[in-house]
């Protein structure tokens, strides 16, 4: 391997280096805390933090701070430049990309007679995925720095993400499936420790664990098909089994283990097993139930789970191994593999199940939890119908303008607590109270230091969504909210932009050229009479309907009208660097949000296509030839387009009727409430999922452990066995001690008496002075050098 | 055995420059003039380099031993100066170190120098060869990666660990 | 050229008045002197053995060098001992330094 930065096929293996390298400097080097007492200022909004009141806690230093927010900024900046100098040499005219691969391998692990390559890749896919993941990791690594501009832990905060992006780019640009899942891991790592980033809050913590124990049982499917897929063919690497006929061909015709006689072939298990680590990852029915829980970490985690990474991670993946899935049949003719199937009906199912549960949800940030969950079913549901570059597209373009609704409403919650402390007089209170604090204590360094933070406190607004369970007022909860795009134009707007990119305001925004297209796919299917695509597309047109109609809700309920509460009317980002750096990524990002659409539009759409597309599809024409088998371009078809149109713009009026036209006051009740009836409590209560598992999994799991386990074979069994031994072991330690105190006693201070007398006697020779010490030496080698020479001339003699 | 030329009568005024010098340093009760007698004696060493055709060596020598290490043991009597004329030169076991001294030099002498190198020695006492290194080379070596750079670096890193230890160790505490 | 011995010879008796001054002396300056002269001895062995041996090498030279860097790296050390010594006790001989005493 040529270590050569110019040398394309090198690169891609600094790119994850450097946010790797980002965390391993934060954490070994600039995250220094110094041990203050807990107050008002570390743990809450009022008062002192009921665990730590009184005890010291870790408070990283301003310079710790500030340090580890550039080593950050510039791990995730040369990701991106790095990615930058890929991409455009990729895109370079001379390259057929989709044939020769920049692509470097190093032996890593030796198994029996084959040895294991780590070998990165860049192919188009890899390419589209290096245009985004970084961009956005960058976007949300700037956000981050405002958003958490007051949290005590901020300094770990950019490790966590640094790792967390450097996971992502492992994962992009791994060319197997076990480096692939090691990025894969080391995420759900991340996400676990920043999804419970504030574990003081034991809803955060909750959420941790479930995020991580539910994203679990998915990833132990996937090992079990990747170890399959590994026995099956011997290699992991994606050139080796998906640009491979003949592998593809083998695995195919090859029937599964156990239940190869129900005409499962091994490449339809091993696809199964895949599908479920992403139904795991990428939140689908019906493991989904964690990610809506995610929203308990910081807002920049959210968006970088539900955008950059993460769920990302899990489409990727499967978009990754189509081949694979579809290795013996063929979805443009109706013939579904197992594995295609599964994913078309998954996601067709989850894109509308989650949009319905959307309408009902009233917090700003689960809203756009379950609307990720249905837009990643289209893609789950976009793929299993053989819409291989649509998925894709519709994955770059949702990455972009879920990052930008995630960090809009972020910075909507953060203008919603700084408008409430405002109202309440707390941050003036605060303020005073500190700032005499700082006085009384100017002297002592430690406290002054931390006047100096609890001052910052004061101006800066609260730590958002930190708040104790006793803090009664919800910031994140859209009834509270309510023409804000007064007070914060900036993030209504870009909201806006977003919010109507993901209700696919036909022409003008990326999320409806990319959704059009995965309908497209769906309708080519629907036309020939194939079920699956019919479902597909029946689910899809309808939760696109509901996408529209919960935006707009959403937008209506968060922006329109009058303020709802005090708060509202005071929201507002504070003036500065932290409003700076939290709105500057929303105006990128909503560029993207508006531009990324155009790269991808059919050639024969009446007046962009020609614009857009005059060569041919571009997005298309770059994507497609990853595949082996180059994807059938499909004729243009209006029907389609219509509905596309027809499930906006209904959507949008619908929403527009109900929560635009009349906004609602303070105080009143959701019209959906009536609307529905009884099927608002379901939707609301997400179809009772936390409680049916709380029943089916979590409570018959805890009585086996505690009846079976902990009762009959912990106390009984395991404790009697272990009571037994004891009282041997008591037996037994009777004698020896009656032993030890005859025999060994005797023995034993004899012993050390006779030392100690020789020791006191032989100290003597111990003067303390060196000179006396040197002479004994110098005359001790003396003698040995004269018996040295004697002996010598002893066997010269002799001999 | 030996002829009497020039280069002879050079390597013996060193000589006696060094062992004169060594035993001004040896038997003076005053610390101070103690000193002056061993830069004295340093200066006979760089001498015998010169003889030796290390003309580089020479010059370190005068520079560190006789420009650092006099001074710096100039100074240090200086620092103790209750100490310059303690009455008592030597110690209790001056006698037998004299003893042990003369004893390890008759056995250097007898036992090694002349049975080895000797006149009628088992190795020639004369020089291997007459082509020298010269300094230029000797400033290659040091630096060269095959050669002494690892020790080089390696002595750098002791001496200022060595430079940094003693102002810590002489710093005065009290303030 | 001056044999060889000859040098060694020089070179054994500096050693010695070293060792003397080292063993006998009660000032711990002028033990610290002794050391000095020894490592000269040292150093003249080192310089003519390769002289006499292999001067096509650097081995010598170099040696005599490293030796030099570390006799003044032990001559700061020795010799800040010896002042926060002086400075504690009032007082550099050696004999009366004797906390290592059984």
């Amino acid at each position: 391997m040529n270590f050569d930065a110019n040398d394309m096929n090198f690169l891609p293996w600094l790119i994850p280096a450097a946010p790797l390298l980002a965390f391993f400097v934060i954490v070994l080097i600039t995250n220094r805390a110094r041990w203050l007492p807990g107050t008002a200022h570390e743990y809450s909004g009022d008062g002192q933090h009921p665990h730590y009141h009184g005890l010291l806690v870790p408070v990283v230093t301003d310079w710790g701070r500030v340090a580890s927010i550039v080593v950050g900024m510039s791990g995730v900046v040369a990701a991106w430049l790095m990615s930058l100098v890929v991409v455009s040499n990729a895109l370079g005219p001379n390259i057929e990309l989709g044939k020769d691969v920049f692509a470097s391998s190093i032996a890593w692990l030796a198994t029996g007679q084959t040895t294991f390559s780590m070998r990165v890749m860049i192919d188009p896919l890899t390419t589209v995925m290096l245009v985004m993941v970084p961009l956005a990791c960058t976007m949300i690594f700037i956000y981050s720095i405002g958003y958490m501009a007051h949290d005590p832990r901020q300094a770990r905060f950019f490790a966590l993400i640094s790792l967390f992006a450097a996971a992502m780019l492992t994962l992009v640009v791994a060319d197997n499936l076990l480096l692939l899942f090691v990025g894969w891991e080391v995420m759900g790592l991340c996400s676990y420790l920043l999804i419970g980033f504030w574990y003081e809050k034991d809803s955060a913590y909750q959420a941790a664990i479930k995020a991580f124990t539910t994203t679990r049982v998915a990833d132990v499917v996937m090992l079990l098909g990747i170890a399959y897929l590994y026995t099956q063919t011997g290699t992991l690497s994606f050139r080796e089994i998906l640009y491979n006929e003949e592998v593809l061909h083998q695995l195919a015709s090859t029937p599964a283990l156990l239940i190869g006689s129900w005409g499962v072939s091994a490449a339809g298990l091993i696809g199964v097993f895949l599908i479920i680590g992403t139904v795991g990852k990428s939140a689908q029915f019906p493991l989904h139930v964690w990610l809506p829980d995610a929203m308990e970490g910081p807002t920049p985690v959210s968006a970088m789970i539900h955008a950059a990474a993460m769920v990302s991670a899990g489409i990727y993946a499967v978009i990754r191994m189509y081949p694979l899935f579809a290795a013996g049949g063929h979805p443009h003719q109706g013939d579904l593999t197992l594995p295609l199937m599964f994913m078309a009906v998954v996601g067709a199912v989850t894109a509308l199940f989650a949009a319905t549960i959307a309408v009902a949800q009233n917090d700003v940030k689960r809203v756009l939890a379950y609307s990720t969950i249905s837009q990643l079913g289209f893609m789950m549901a976009a793929l299993g119908i053989g819409g291989y570059v649509a998925a894709t597209f519709h994955l770059i373009t949702h990455a972009f303008f879920k990052a930008l609704l995630f960090m809009a409403s972020g910075a909507v919650i953060h203008g919603v607590e700084h408008g409430h402390q405002h109202g309440q007089g707390h941050g003036h209170n605060g303020h005073g109270h500190d700032d005499q604090g700082h006085e009384a204590h100017d002297s002592h360094d430690v406290q002054a230091e931390h006047g100096h933070e609890a001052h910052g406190h004061g101006h800066g607004g609260e730590r958002p969504d930190a708040g104790l369970p006793d803090h009664s007022f919800d910031p994140q909860d859209m009834l509270n909210m309510g023409g804000m795009r007064k007070t914060m134009p900036v993030t209504f707007w870009t909201f806006l932009i977003g919010g109507l990119s993901l209700a696919g305001l036909p022409l003008v925004t990326a999320g409806f050229w990319s959704k059009d297209e995965i309908l497209a796919d769906a309708w080519y299917g629907l036309s020939h009479g194939y079920g699956a695509h019919t479902l597909v597309f029946v689910c899809l047109v309808l939760a696109a309907t509901m996408t529209a109609f919960y935006t707009m809700r959403q937008l209506g309920l968060t922006f329109w009208g009058e303020p709802r509460t005090a708060a509202a009317k005071h929201a507002g980002l504070p003036v500065g660097p932290v409003s700076v750096s939290m709105t500057l990524p929303l105006i990128i990002l909503a560029v993207l949000a508006v531009i990324a659409g155009y790269v991808g539009v059919h050639p024969d759409f009446p007046l962009f296509g020609a614009l857009f597309s005059s060569n041919g599809n571009p997005f298309f024409n770059f994507v497609g030839p990853t595949l082996l088998e180059k994807p059938e371009k499909l004729a243009f078809d209006w029907v389609p387009v219509f509905f596309s149109f027809a499930a906006a713009l209904g959507g949008i009026a619908v929403g527009y009727w109900v929560y635009w036209r009349k906004p609602l006051e303070a105080g009143q009740e959701d019209p959906a409430i009536k609307a529905l009836g009884p099927v608002y409590d379901l939707l609301k209560n997400k179809y009772y999922f936390d409680e049916l598992y709380e029943r089916v999994f979590i409570r018959p799991s805890q009585w086996f452990a505690t009846a079976v386990v902990s009762e009959f074979v912990d106390h009984g069994i395991i404790d009697g066995f272990l009571h037994l031994l004891a009282r041997l072991a008591n037996w037994i330690g009777e004698f020896f001690k009656a032993l030890n105190l005859w025999l060994i006693d005797g023995v034993g201070d004899g012993i050390p008496k006779l030392i100690g007398d020789f020791g006191f006697w032989f100290r003597r020779i111990q003067t303390g002075r060196v000179q006396q010490y040197l002479l004994l030496v110098l005359i001790a080698a003396l003698l040995i050098g004269v018996i040295f020479a004697i002996s010598a001339g002893l066997l010269q003699a002799a001999g | 055995m030996v002829e009497l030329n020039a280069h002879t009568v050079v390597f013996a005024i060193f000589s006696i420059i060094t062992l004169g010098g060594a035993v001004g340093v040896v038997w003076n009760r005053n610390l101070v003039s103690s000193s002056y007698w061993l830069i004295f004696s340093l200066f006979g060493v760089a001498g015998l380099f010169v003889l030796l055709s290390a003309p580089f060596l020479a010059a370190v020598q005068v520079l560190v031993y006789i420009g650092a290490v006099g001074i710096l043991i100039t100074f240090s009597v200086m620092l103790t100066r209750g100490m310059t004329q303690i009455k008592d030169v030597f110690n209790r076991q001056s006698a037998a170190s004299g003893v042990v001294a003369v004893l390890l030099f008759v056995v250097l002498l007898v036992g090694v120098v002349l049975p080895v190198w000797g006149p009628s020695g088992a190795l020639s006492s004369a020089p291997a060869s007459d082509v020298v290194a010269t300094t230029a080379e000797l400033g290659v070596a040091l630096v060269d990666g095959s050669q002494y750079v690892l020790p080089f670096e390696l002595v750098s890193l002791l001496l200022t660990a060595a430079l940094l230890g003693a102002i810590v160790i002489a710093r005065d505490q009290d303030k | 050229m001056v044999p060889l011995w000859m040098f060694l010879l020089v070179a054994a008796a500096l050693f010695c008045i070293g060792t003397f001054a080292v063993l006998s002396r009660r000032n711990a300056i002028a033990i610290l002197m002794g050391v000095e002269l020894m490592l000269n001895a040292v150093n003249i062995n080192l310089v003519a053995f390769w002289r006499y041996g292999t001067p096509e090498t650097m081995m010598g030279q170099a040696f005599t060098a490293f030796v030099m860097v570390v006799a003044a790296a032990e001559a700061a050390v020795g010799l800040a001992i010896i002042i926060a010594v002086y400075r504690s006790r009032k007082s550099v001989v050696v004999e009366e330094v004797d906390l290592m005493r059984g």
